[in-house]
């Protein structure tokens, strides 16, 4: 038997033995821990407001623009210098400007930009407050109630300084719900 | 607080804790691979694998160690992907395809983890864990043994014998990588990662695929593998919900390139050995994270293919710092980056991935780099070169110099090729310049075993499958036989005693060198093609 065929029987006796390790009892020792109360819910995303996936109607705040095709996620993997895109851009700013009734100039960068994972579930909150106005008016809630449901739902940076802030559209459009 | 100040402090935070962990992360390390005891387990892996742990062997068993483990590797996991459907939670996935299974056990065989799949309508669950997962540790573990191999040759004088690769594999599964991914695991789950053995979830009416994200995630990140559980990889909220996994994520990332140049150290005996690499590793590290940053949040778009919670600080932190490992995992689409933020990325990985590198594979690369430098020292004051104590002959630089420039000759052939394919144009996502981008990174990002891509490119065709496959293959393996070569020609060695004309290895004068090797070998063969994507993206 040569050197290479002894030494690759040699490993697929290791790595049965480690696939049994780190293939089967560590991904079910990790399963195991997160069914403790506390780790749960997040296991199983039971609360589904770290994602947010678009909802039709007008009563509702709309998210990021998404390039994900679901159940799948992604972006859309578009170059800063591709003039193509350029065009989509636009049209989406000419859409928004006029589903607020406002002017182009007003449409903040994140409403016309594809997210990375095509889920993300915050907006700013200057593209948050620019749908006030309409969000209010088909919800039939006084356009201040809606602002503090914003307010309310808006994620500031951890320990003050992690991360960036943003409005969690998903946990705001459910807490409108309950509203109305 | 502005962005850039809260970004600023956020790398701090990131800094400190792997300056708390450094030393003793770095010292248990040098413990584990120097002990000569075995723990029970360890003894029962060699036991039903019936290998001998107390027998040491030469470099070409060591290499054809590495070789049978992997080839076997390779064959496994493209069997579990072409049998999947008869596997439990396939949620009817089926089977994968043969280019595709291909391309993808070698990705995970040799630590690249690149994808030319969707992981939510192509790999079930059984695939993930039995398959991907163990991958994720093995390749990993088989960096680190590369790189402590190469330490030995160093260490030990007129002897043939460098460890025992078996059991030096065994033990950075099992004392290093496990215990780490396992807590990080559940801490992750504790951030709001996703740990769920069903297909989907509903989010309001729509059904959002998830997975048993957490176990992977944690070594995916560890291992510097980076290949993601769902497409979106680390910008999905079901794998990086929120700032703090993010920064759990990078800390993942770093900490054991980082910590190895400790271990390095100790194991010389000499501790500023190491902090000298880390000193250029860091340089670097930091000079590029200033080159995307800055590149991003000045971008035009500057959100595009980025997520809110992240940002731009933390999407560069993370872009910087996958790149500059070989992880490439991404919570950003590079894609959609600058050509200048996207070409410091496309830089990162072709310094060769020693920035601090991938797990094992950075200190390996930097201690070949580091060999060159000193040759060409030598070669500046006409003396035959010296490092740690060994003379670096013939042998020992063109194992060195073999190990440097596989990378770029596959590169360069891949992508060259690839470029005058006719079908090449249709399986662009962008036109111009930032097209060829995408060719060059994705065979740079194969070459270096990094993962990342600019995904907008589709992958799929026989060509790229098979091409990509091969350069993932032969940018592992080449490096690593030439480095065990040159540990075992070292390890052959007397030690030579330090003289006035010994060029001293600690100081900011062989720190300045090595910097310079790395950024000049890369420059001088990469400039001309980089011209044509990247730099001329962003001077236009």
């Amino acid at each position: 038997m040569t050197s290479f065929a002894k030494q690759a029987l040699a490993g697929l006796r290791v790595l049965l033995v480690l696939t049994v390790i780190t293939g089967v009892l560590y991904p079910a020792a990790v399963w195991a821990v997160s069914r403790l109360p506390g780790l749960h819910a997040n296991a199983e995303a039971a609360d589904t407001t770290s994602v947010a996936v678009p909802r039709e109607g007008e009563q509702w705040f709309v998210a990021r623009p998404s390039a994900a095709t679901l159940p799948a996620s992604g972006g859309s993997n578009k170059g800063e210098r591709n003039t193509d895109y350029d065009a989509v851009i636009a049209e989406r700013r000419t859409e928004i400007a006029q589903r607020e009734s406002v002017g182009q100039d007003r449409v903040p960068p994140d409403a016309v930009t594809a997210s990375a994972s095509g889920l993300d579930p915050h907006i700013s909150t200057a593209y948050a407050l620019l749908q006030v106005p309409r969000v209010a008016r088909e919800n039939g809630l006084p356009e201040d109630r809606v602002r503090e449901l914003v307010a309310e739902h808006t994620d500031g940076r951890a320990l003050g300084f992690l991360g960036e802030p943003g409005v969690n559209v998903t946990a705001l459009n459910r807490a409108l719900d309950s509203a109305t | 607080m502005s962005s850039t100040v809260a970004g600023l402090l956020q790398v701090g935070l990131l800094i400190a804790a792997l300056a708390v962990v450094y030393r003793p992360f770095g010292d248990y390390m040098a413990r584990v691979y120097t002990s000569t005891k075995h723990l029970g387990v360890e003894r029962a892996v060699y036991k039903v694998a019936r290998v001998d742990p107390g027998s040491e062997q030469r470099w070409g068993t060591y290499a054809l160690g590495v070789l049978g483990f992997s080839f076997v590797g390779v064959a496994l996991l493209y069997v579990l992907q072409r049998v999947q459907s008869v596997l439990p939670w396939d949620f009817g996935r089926g089977n994968v395809p043969p280019g595709m299974a291909f391309n993808t056990a070698v990705s995970f065989v040799t630590n690249t983890n690149w994808q030319s799949y969707v992981p939510e309508t192509v790999m079930g669950h059984t695939v993930q864990m039995v398959g991907l997962t163990v991958q994720n540790f093995v390749s990993a573990a088989v960096g680190m043994a590369v790189a402590v191999a190469l330490v030995r040759g160093f260490l030990r004088h007129r002897t043939d014998r460098l460890g025992n690769f078996w059991v030096d594999l065994t033990r950075g599964v099992v004392r290093i990588l496990l215990p780490v991914a396992f807590a990080f695991a559940i801490l992750l789950v504790a951030t709001g990662v996703v740990m769920s053995l069903k297909s989907g979830v509903d989010v309001d009416g729509q059904t959002v695929a998830t997975a048993p994200v957490a176990s992977q995630e944690a070594i995916k990140e560890l291992g510097t593998n980076g290949g993601g559980v769902l497409n979106a990889n680390s910008a999905h909220p079901f794998e990086n919900p929120n700032a703090w996994s993010n920064l759990i994520e990078i800390f993942l990332i770093l900490v054991i390139p980082v910590s190895l140049t400790r271990t390095f150290g100790t194991m010389v005996g000499e501790r500023k050995q190491g902090y000298v690499l880390l000193g250029v590793m860091g340089a670097l590290w930091s000079a590029m994270l200033a080159v995307i940053w800055a590149a991003e949040a000045h971008g035009l778009r500057a959100l595009e293919g980025k997520e809110l919670r992240f940002g731009v600080p933390g999407s560069a932190l993370f872009a910087n710092s996958t790149t500059g490992t070989s992880t490439g995992a991404v919570n950003s689409m590079h894609d959609s980056f600058t050509g200048l933020g996207g070409g410091g990325a496309l830089l990162n990985m072709l310094f060769g991935e020693m920035t601090p590198g991938g797990v094992g594979t950075g200190l390996y690369s930097i201690l070949v780099m580091a060999v060159i430098a000193m040759f060409l020292a030598g070669l500046m004051v006409g003396r035959t070169p010296e490092y740690l104590g060994k003379k670096l002959g013939r042998r020992e630089v063109t194992a060195a110099a073999v190990s440097i420039l596989a990378m770029p000759t596959v590169l360069l052939i891949g992508a060259g090729v690839a470029a005058l394919l006719p079908s090449t144009a249709d399986a662009l996502n962008n036109p111009g310049e930032h097209g060829l981008s995408e060719i060059l990174y994705a065979y740079a990002s194969a070459s270096n075993n990094n993962g990342s891509a600019f995904a907008g490119i589709t992958v799929t065709s026989d060509w790229f499958q098979a091409s990509l496959g091969v350069c993932m293959a032969l940018g592992r393996f080449v490096p690593i036989i030439a480095v065990l070569a040159l540990a075992g020609s070292l390890a052959a060695q007397r030690k030579v005693p330090v003289t006035a004309g010994t060029l001293p290895t600690t100081g900011p004068l062989f720190a300045t060198l090595l910097a310079g090797a790395i950024v000049l070998v890369a420059a001088l063969t990469f400039v001309p093609a980089l011209a044509l994507g990247p730099i001329a993206e962003a001077l236009l």
